[in-house]
């Protein structure tokens, strides 16, 4: 069955983004993972033009994170004075993608653009991945092996306008966390995803921050930030399709329950290495997308549409 | 030279009284509705003739649609440390998002090309190109990939020998209007051909219109950005939420 994106001025069909929707939905749920860094390569691969791909990725980051942020608030596991910190940042960063991302489709570079962060994050992710899971596995084998650091001392915790964070109990300079959250923020407005992949490693090894409250700030964060993206990219390039992101969404939240089941009977190292892989996988496609003489070296955009 | 052709026209005018074009539309509006996989559309008519059917010249049909012009940006790449990346860009002032030229004959065998020139039939010719600024070795490049890539996705086609002609008076051709076409009026032009000139033409429009859903979000998107954007924020959070809602009430 075929359906008709009225933003995106196309059809495709409705399983393969339900199929796409709860693909990476069941991933999610399995690794607790939000998966836009996912969601909207693929909408590229199914030939969804990619500002739409973007735009209606940050909408759908949005309705994977609601249900997730609601629950760490109920639970109080969400530092919220660190979270507001982090969400200014974030604001500040999506403005700056925003400008960056229609700066871009002006000059006509924006799919470049968009597929360069992908290798890029995708890549360095994907090893970081392979890499934690295997020495994960290899731990798991031979018990004796050091273990490393919680808390590691470093000139971060030496800079100025320091603030007090009960939650976490950190008392840290404003700057690292203002800093991270744009980071954050940048990413969501040109790669369409949350930026939960940067934002949770972050947390623990720059900021320092205690795990318990790492997931539900890092939630907290990445909602707004997604939300508020996602009204910047409907107000200044209408990007954003509610019909593809309604189809993502059903997909997605069916998906991530059955993937949160699974998760749970399943051993996660070996998982955790598949998902590496997978990232990897799509990283490399687009990569070769770029690195391989394409069979059409004409593109054609018409302004006003994607 | 140009009186002399406008000369020649007015000579081959008159006889075009004699034969005339009547057709007709299997529809007049198209929907883009949800479920809108493309659409396929019969146009079919008539020759009406007030003289014997002279047996020294063959008559041909050519059928064009043609959708709303759009400007357009091709951009051709070229390898920047080792990435494929756009580089050069041509600027196109119109050119149709849709068009479709079916005929009896291969055109070129049955149009003189002042003809074409004047009736813009041929792809080609129903494209305007800007008046390129920059001194570019190969504009034709550009256009050319154009109307390749729109070949490639059914946007542009051009089909010679599609149309069926029967005993010189009953003709019918159907053109498919693929699932990526773009809103609004597309013009269907019936000509008849004589001699390699054209010698009655017949316009008629199809009305291509999103379906009522469609046109709403559309019109919210362009229109109302900032309540659209509220509106995909709210379906978020009540998939989002009201599902895992849905599933925690399902299992306790």
């Amino acid at each position: 069955m075929q359906i008709y994106l009225p933003i995106a001025e196309t059809s495709v069909n409705a399983f393969t983004l339900l199929g796409v929707g709860g693909g990476v939905g069941l991933l999610s749920g399995m690794f607790g993972v939000g998966g836009g860094f996912l969601i909207t390569p693929l909408l590229f691969f199914i030939g969804v033009p990619p500002t739409v791909a973007v735009a209606t990725g940050v909408n759908q980051v949005v309705a994977s994170s609601i249900s997730g942020v609601l629950a760490h608030l109920k639970r109080k596991t969400v530092d919220l004075r660190m979270g507001t910190v982090l969400l200014i940042g974030g604001l500040v960063g999506s403005i700056i993608g925003i400008w960056f991302f229609n700066l871009m489709q002006r000059l006509g570079q924006i799919d470049l653009i968009v597929q360069l962060s992908y290798v890029i994050f995708l890549g360095i992710i994907g090893a970081l991945m392979l890499q934690e899971s295997l020495r994960a596995l290899l731990r798991s084998r031979n018990p004796n092996a050091p273990r490393r650091k919680l808390h590691i001392h470093t000139w971060i915790h030496n800079l100025p306008f320091k603030m007090k964070f009960r939650a976490s109990g950190l008392y840290i300079s404003v700057f690292p966390p203002l800093l991270v959250g744009m980071g954050v923020g940048v990413l969501a407005a040109i790669m369409g995803v949350g930026g939960g992949f940067i934002l949770v490693p972050a947390m623990i090894y720059l900021l320092g921050m205690p795990t318990k409250v790492v997931i539900g700030t890092s939630l907290f964060q990445v909602t707004f930030v997604a939300a508020f993206t996602t009204m910047m990219h409907a107000i200044t390039n209408q990007s954003v399709d509610v019909m593809l992101a309604i189809f993502l969404i059903i997909g997605g939240v069916v998906g991530a329950q059955l993937g949160t089941r699974i998760g749970l009977k399943l051993r996660a190292e070996q998982l955790r290495i598949l998902l590496a892989l997978l990232v990897l996988a799509v990283c490399g496609k687009i990569a070769f997308d770029l690195l391989w003489t394409p069979s059409e070296f004409y593109t054609i955009t018409v302004p006003g549409r994607f | 030279m140009r009186v002399l052709f406008f000369f020649l026209l007015l000579i081959a005018a008159f006889p075009a009284k004699a034969e005339e074009v009547i057709a007709g539309l299997s529809q007049n509006r198209v929907s883009l509705t949800v479920n809108f996989e493309g659409s396929d559309i019969l146009i079919y008519g008539a020759v009406r003739r007030e003289m014997a059917l002279p047996d020294d010249s063959e008559l041909d049909v050519i059928v064009a649609v043609e959708g709303p012009p759009q400007p357009a940006v091709i951009w051709r790449k070229a390898r920047r440390l080792g990435i494929w990346v756009n580089t050069d860009a041509q600027e196109v002032r119109a050119a149709p998002s849709f068009y479709a030229v079916a005929t009896t004959r291969p055109l070129r065998d049955i149009l003189l090309p002042e003809a074409d020139l004047t009736h813009r039939i041929s792809t080609r010719l129903a494209i305007f190109e800007a008046r390129s600024t920059a001194d570019r070795t190969d504009p034709a490049a550009f256009t050319e990939a154009l109307i390749r890539i729109r070949e490639r996705e059914g946007l542009y086609q051009s089909r010679d020998g599609a149309v069926a002609l029967e005993r010189d008076t009953l003709f019918s051709t159907r053109i498919l209007l693929p699932k990526n076409i773009v809103e609004g009026t597309y013009s269907a032009r019936i000509l008849l051909v004589r001699d390699g000139d054209v010698i009655d033409e017949f316009e008629t429009f199809i009305d291509v219109r999103k379906a009522v859903l469609e046109r709403w979000l559309t019109n919210l998107a362009y229109d109302r950005p900032f309540l659209y954007g509220l509106l995909a924020l709210a379906l978020a959070v009540f998939f989002g939420w009201g599902a895992s809602a849905l599933f925690r009430f399902v299992r306790s």
